[in-house]
């Protein structure tokens, strides 16, 4: 069964009346939004629109619903973007769900994530109440951070309803470095010695090849006067200092935009993949986790930071990552346990769930 | 209530426990030693613990807090005691739990960007120990050289970079925490994702104002230290046009690392402690600094100076090397105590309003100090429209405190009423916790009670805190 509130009071109602639910914005992320037997769906696409955007505060406020591509094209008539670079726009992601799901993409690499730019929500708990937690302004203490707390909540908390986000200018121009180094250790190698380089890439990936090389790709922002000088540097800084197996190629313009969409809208898994799943890690654990996984399609992000998996055999991974104390989510497939592996802070979580949902409305924590 | 009634409120088993872990030297109960901890930066509220307790391991707090919950003993965790806000005030009949000596950064992987501390180390020596490596520990609030990072992490502090950096919260990847019932939970992770996957519980810990529990590791992420600063200072005739010059950069579309302002008063003051090169005849002063790649950095500057120079600025000044640059930052660093010297008693409020509203919000703030007669100093972030009026008073004066606070609270309201927060970065704490309803409705506060009651159903962990009433 699906449900479409119009209002937070059609939510709040909805709620009220109990049962299982399960909030849905776009649907781009299936393995999360599909209701399996006995719960109902609860659809966010009609709360949806911008409430406030003053472009000279860096901040907006928006219904959950609103389409992540309907926001960053606002944005972008004034110069903005999101920089934790919203995952799966062209996929129809609402901002609901990408807080939910906590989907940044390759670009969080500068300035961080999900986490690091919600400023506020309000969201309708397990009760029926309307809550708000955070502010609207992009600094501010008081009280206990439940916005934070609703990023990779994946609506088991709470449906939010409205959230306010900060914003910041949109560098103007972008170029891509690609280097190609012989394995995935030296790709790693050559992040750990960016680490402590004074340059500032918006994006830092690493792709494994079926050959066993791996493509490294780093995107620069900023004055396009400024990009070659920065990029040259770039490219000295690399050909001195590791083991690149291929000439630096550099990527501009339409070309270098529509790669990058491709990776956020994740072109780069096959259609027969079973599941996409993030998994968050150490740039220290890539090497390992990606032994264990040599069959599925990888991708790893900021740096190394976080891992993006295309499998075919979800129950396997599961395994591993339990094995190597990881921890992944799985956004696409069939819906059931989408949290994979070891869990840490469970216990914790239970206590809020208690507080916001003790009669599980909303499923498990 | 004096020592001899204090002294047969103490339970004895309690105490006889409490030096099962600690030796003499680290249990403090009514010595000489122990009135340090009476108070802390706001040094209007004070109160006698039953004792103090110096641990030097994360297992002997875990073991004092269990005690404290088996026993219902209500515990206040401490750093370096610099809360503005009473954070760190002692509960009468409870104790505190000093963690300056559990100060070892126990491991920097430069290599992926990433500390790890215990909480009773001091913020400046997270970027003095990552300095070799390049690396540095971005939130930088201006006591940062000796408040401690369990301090800020409880307070989700901020400081002068917080528009383009964030807070403290955007700083901490994971962490061990005792929950006040003595549960050790480890939440997060060393990926700059942190928890990544699942409710975001470092989040929520950071900025609970120790009203969970009591933070015993904590991995924070670095970041590279700019290659180049920019630090441009221009002095202006009214405080509106500064003002108006923030907006001006910010509509520019550049994003720098902190814009700050400082009043009249304010720079007098600074002046005089630490002689910053401030023009002792200005109405204000605007801060701006540019930080990053030098190719890009120099490139923004040139659009930097054009709308600085088209702002009205009578003045304008470039930091020429580091140490000019230094100079500047120390006047802006060390305004509330050159303030502190103006008068004999002072509070800084923390406010917060839209960038767009700080002219309204300062014109509203001269008009109250002219009201209530007393001298407000405003020196604020700019750049996040984080108000700190520095609002000064007689302590001697009979009703003098009470009008100064007062004053405070309606700064507050505006504040919210203008959209804001309370608090930018000081926390709640004691002193601004009848506020608290000014910004969040009843089931708003009844919600965050009903977590704070999972946390710690005994309500020990720093009570009488945060929540009016309590
Ligand atoms: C001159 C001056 C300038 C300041 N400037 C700024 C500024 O620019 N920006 C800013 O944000 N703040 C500023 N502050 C305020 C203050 O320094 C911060 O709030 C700081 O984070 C407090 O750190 P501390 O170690 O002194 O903590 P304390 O004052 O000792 O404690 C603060 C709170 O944290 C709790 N706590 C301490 N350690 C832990 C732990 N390990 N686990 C859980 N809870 C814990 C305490 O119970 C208390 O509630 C300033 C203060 C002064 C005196």
């Amino acid at each position: 069964m699906s449900l479409q509130p119009q209002t937070i009071a059609d939510v709040q109602d909805i709620v009220r009346a109990g049962g299982h639910l399960l909030p849905r914005g776009g649907g781009s992320k299936p393995g999360l939004s599909t209701p399996t037997r006995g719960t109902t769906s609860i659809e966010l696409r009609n709360l949806a629109g911008i409430l406030e955007y003053e472009p000279g505060e860096y901040t907006f406020t928006a219904y959950a619903g609103t389409p992540v591509a309907e926001v960053a094209t606002e944005l972008a008539r004034n110069g903005q973007y999101m920089p934790f670079d919203p995952l799966l726009a062209g996929h129809g992601a609402t901002l609901g769900g990408t807080v939910a799901a906590n989907t940044a993409g390759s670009g969080r690499y500068r300035y961080g994530g999900v986490r690091d730019f919600i400023l506020g929500v309000r969201f309708v708990d397990g009760q029926g109440q309307l809550v708000r937690s955070g502010g609207k302004v992009v600094k501010n203490a008081a009280g206990f951070d439940l916005s934070k707390f609703m990023v990779g909540s994946l609506g088991r908390y709470g449906i939010m309803v409205e959230m306010s986000f900060k914003v910041f200018p949109r560098p103007a121009v972008y170029h891509t470095l690609m280097l190609r180094y012989g394995s995935l250790a030296d790709a790693l190698q050559a992040t750990f010695r960016l680490s402590a380089a004074p340059f500032e890439p918006d994006a830092v990936d690493l792709e494994p090849q079926p050959d066993k090389s791996c493509q490294f790709l780093l995107r620069v922002g900023g004055l396009e006067s400024t990009l070659p000088d920065r990029i040259d540097r770039l490219r000295t800084f690399f050909n001195d200092q590791s083991a690149a197996i291929d000439q630096a190629h550099i990527l501009k313009g339409d070309e270098e935009t529509a790669l990058w969409i491709g990776i956020n809208e994740f072109e780069w898994t096959p259609s027969q993949t079973d599941a996409v799943v993030k998994v968050p890690l150490s740039p220290r654990q890539v090497v390992d986790l990606d032994r264990a996984v040599p069959d599925s399609i990888r991708r790893y992000t900021c740096a190394g930071h976080v891992a993006w998996l295309a499998v075919s055999k979800v129950e396997l991974l599961a395994d591993t990552l339990t094995r190597l104390n990881l921890t992944g989510l799985r956004l696409t497939g069939e819906p059931g346990d989408v949290i994979l592996g070891s869990r840490l802070g469970l216990s914790m979580a239970q206590r809020v769930k208690q507080a916001l949902d003790p009669a599980a409305v909303f499923g498990e924590a | 209530m004096n020592e001899q009634k204090r002294l047969s409120v103490i339970k004895t088993p309690f105490l006889d426990a409490l030096r099962e872990i600690y030796p003499a030297d680290r249990l403090l109960a009514g010595s000489v030693q122990a009135l340090a901890y009476e108070s802390d930066a706001l040094t209007a509220f004070n109160a006698r613990p039953q004792a103090v307790v110096l641990p030097e391991t994360p297992d002997e707090v875990i073991e004092t807090v269990r005690l404290c919950s088996r026993e219902q003993i209500p515990f206040v965790a401490r750093g370096s005691g610099t809360s503005l806000s009473g954070g760190s005030l002692p509960v009468a009949e409870g104790i505190v739990i000093a963690l300056n000596r559990l100060n070892r950064i126990k491991r920097i992987d430069a290599e992926t960007r990433v500390a790890v501390v215990e909480p009773g180390v001091i913020n400046l020596d997270i970027s003095r120990a990552a300095e070799p490596y390049g690396l540095y520990y971005a939130p930088d609030p201006s006591s940062q050289s000796i408040c401690t990072i369990g301090g800020n992490l409880a307070f989700n502090s901020g400081g002068a970079h917080c528009l383009k950096y964030g807070m403290t919260s955007n700083h901490i990847l994971g962490m061990t925490v005792v929950l006040a019932d003595g549960e050790v939970v480890t939440l997060g992770s060393a990926s700059l994702e942190g928890v990544g996957v699942g409710p975001d519980l470092v989040g929520l810990f950071v900025g609970s104002e120790g009203l969970f529990g009591i933070a015993l590791e904590i991995t924070v992420r670095l970041l590279p230290k700019p290659e180049r600063y920019c630090t441009v200072m221009a002095a202006y005739d009214d405080l509106g046009t500064a003002g108006d010059a923030v907006a001006q950069v910010v509509a520019s579309g550049l994003l720098p690392g902190a814009m700050e302002i400082m009043d009249r008063l304010a720079i007098k003051a600074a002046e005089a402690a630490v002689h910053a090169g401030y023009p002792p005849d200005a109405a204000a002063i605007v801060i701006v600094e540019l930080e990053g790649e030098t190719r890009q950095v120099d490139e923004e500057f040139k659009a930097l100076q054009a709308v600085i120079q088209a702002s009205g600025a009578r003045h304008i000044h470039i930091a020429k090397d580091a140490d000019e640059r230094a100079r500047i930052w120390k006047g802006r660093k060390s305004a509330f105590s050159a303030v502190g010297r103006l008068s004999p008693d002072y509070i800084v409020q923390d406010g917060v309003v839209p960038r767009g509203h700080l002219g309204h919000a300062l014109t509203e703030i001269n008009r109250l100090s002219r009201e209530y007669g007393l001298e407000v100093a405003n020196v604020f972030h700019a750049g996040d429209g984080n108000l700190h009026p520095l609002i000064l008073f007689d302590g001697n004066q009979a009703g003098a405190l009470e009008r100064a606070e007062a004053l405070a609270g309606e700064i507050l309201r505006m504040c919210v009423a203008l959209g804001g927060s309370i608090t930018g970065e000081h926390g709640v704490g004691m002193e601004k916790k009848a506020y608290m309803t000014t910004m969040f409705n009843e089931t708003d506060m009844d919600t965050m009670k009903a977590i704070r009651m999972q946390m710690d159903p005994g309500l020990i962990a720093n009570r009488g805190k945060m929540f009016p009433g309590d």
